[in-house]
């Protein structure tokens, strides 16, 4: 069990200033998020876009903005959970234990929810059978190769992670590529070595063709796919795979009571707290009137959300409004020699 | 002002007035369209404003660029007729225009 002052729920760049927000206050905060990096929406979505609006930097991407809040966090030496989601959350006497799907567990007074429009999840294929085959026949990922060794594969998708993993594969199984339209997005270089194993044969590529129906029963065995003008062929397969990009997904957070207002989360302006004590809602994912999703909006939603957190994190304690620039204490928590 | 219409998969059918310069995916947005989740806000980057357009439309409309087909992709049971609200751009060129919704967005 992990005690921290702060649980914060998604580390994009309102839940990364929240990290600095509470620091400077002197509180302890522990991130969790369920994709690989820090960043959310601004790594996963648009690392190399530029953003013109975040106050005093004229210009800058995704990445940069990641690596600047990281950098600002450093510091507070928060702990930063990746590839986790939360799955539960229990109240007892003011403290909230948070349980993830990797079974950790926390115990805090206060989550701050910065969850952006939900955690990133890999889009599926759009046949309901597939599901009972999910982590036996049917991956949406791979992590491990061995089970795709002298197997009949079929893999679908158009972008560089089918078209990478097809020319992994091929090198030992048997691969089917199947795509909706004729044009795959890749790297030059993949889309060369996909020509050249396509005329020797060793990847068989079929465009445009999407996943119609799966064999009934216990094994996955063929699949049929169907073509825009409903031409139907029967692929004899051991393992689908689908590489369809990631969608944001609220997942359980729908379950904690909250006061939701479609995808949203209703708060208060004075504090962003949620309709339950100790659960704050901040960035995208809250809602109030006038609520606007702007990255510069959460960054003002982190500072309020934190004092609240201080009060309930230090109930013995006077909360004390100090500046940066003048302030010995926060300078201390910065680690700024002088 | 522009008239576009949104036919759910059920059947259901709204028309509603749109003004110039704002995308199909704005005017479904702004009148609770349902169908239409628009995720990302209209960046290009979630697939979720994913719609079908009529035949007889498809070809009336800018073709859609590469970055677009690439976001198709990802989307729920895409087709020929799939295009991305969020990058149809309203006009009196475009009046009547109508879009079927998918049977959902993820």
């Amino acid at each position: 069990m992990i005690k921290t002052d702060v649980v914060i729920i998604g580390a994009g760049p309102v839940g990364l200033f929240a990290v600095h927000q509470l620091g400077i206050k002197g509180l302890k905060s522990e991130v969790i998020d369920n994709l690989d990096k820090a960043g959310g929406q601004c790594i996963e979505l648009y690392p190399d876009k530029p953003i013109y609006d975040i106050p005093a930097v004229p210009e800058c991407s995704g990445k940069s903005l990641t690596d600047n809040l990281l950098e600002q966090i450093k510091p507070f030496g928060s702990k930063i959970h990746l590839n986790e989601r939360v799955q539960e959350i229990k109240e007892e006497k003011g403290l909230w234990t948070l349980k993830t799907s990797n079974n950790k567990t926390f115990s805090t007074p206060n989550i701050i929810i910065a969850g952006g429009v939900g955690s990133f999840e890999p889009r599926k294929l759009p046949l309901k059978e597939l599901i009972k085959f999910e982590g036996k026949s049917v991956f949406y990922s791979v992590t491990d190769k061995t089970l795709f060794k002298n197997k009949k594969i079929s893999i679908f998708g158009g972008g560089d992670s089918a078209l990478d993993w097809a020319l992994e594969f091929a090198k030992y199984s048997k691969v089917t590529l199947i795509h909706r339209r004729n044009e795959f997005r890749g790297a030059p270089h993949t889309l060369k070595e996909l020509e050249k194993l396509k005329a020797k044969g060793k990847i068989t590529i079929k465009t445009p063709f999407q996943i119609d129906t799966v064999n009934e029963g216990k094994e996955i065995k063929f699949i049929n796919i169907k073509s825009d003008d409903e031409k139907i062929e029967k692929i004899e397969t051991d393992i689908v795979l689908g590489f369809f990009g990631l969608i944001m997904q609220l997942g359980p957070i729908t379950e904690w009571g909250l006061n939701m207002d479609k995808k949203t989360i209703k708060v208060n302006t004075e504090n962003f707290q949620t309709n339950k004590p100790g659960i704050f809602a901040i960035g995208d994912i809250c809602s109030y009137p006038g609520k606007l999703k702007l990255i510069l909006s959460g960054f003002h939603e982190a500072a309020l959300a934190s004092v609240e957190c201080f009060k309930r994190a230090r109930p013995n304690e006077t909360y004390r409004f100090q500046f940066t620039t003048s302030s010995k204490e926060i300078q201390d928590r910065l680690g700024i020699k002088k | 002002m522009p008239k576009i219409t949104y036919i759910e998969q059920n059947g259901n059918s709204k028309t509603i007035e749109v003004d110039n310069g704002l995308t199909v995916m704005e005017g479904a947005v702004q009148n609770n369209i349902p169908g239409i989740d628009a995720d990302c806000g209209g960046g290009m980057a979630c697939a979720t404003c994913h719609v079908y357009v009529e035949d007889s439309w498809l070809n009336k409309l800018p073709k859609a660029e590469d970055a677009e087909q690439d976001m198709i992709d990802m989307a729920y049971k895409p087709n020929k007729n799939s295009r991305l609200s969020c990058q149809i751009v309203v006009s009196d060129e475009i009046d009547g225009l109508t879009v079927t919704t998918p049977e959902k967005q993820t």
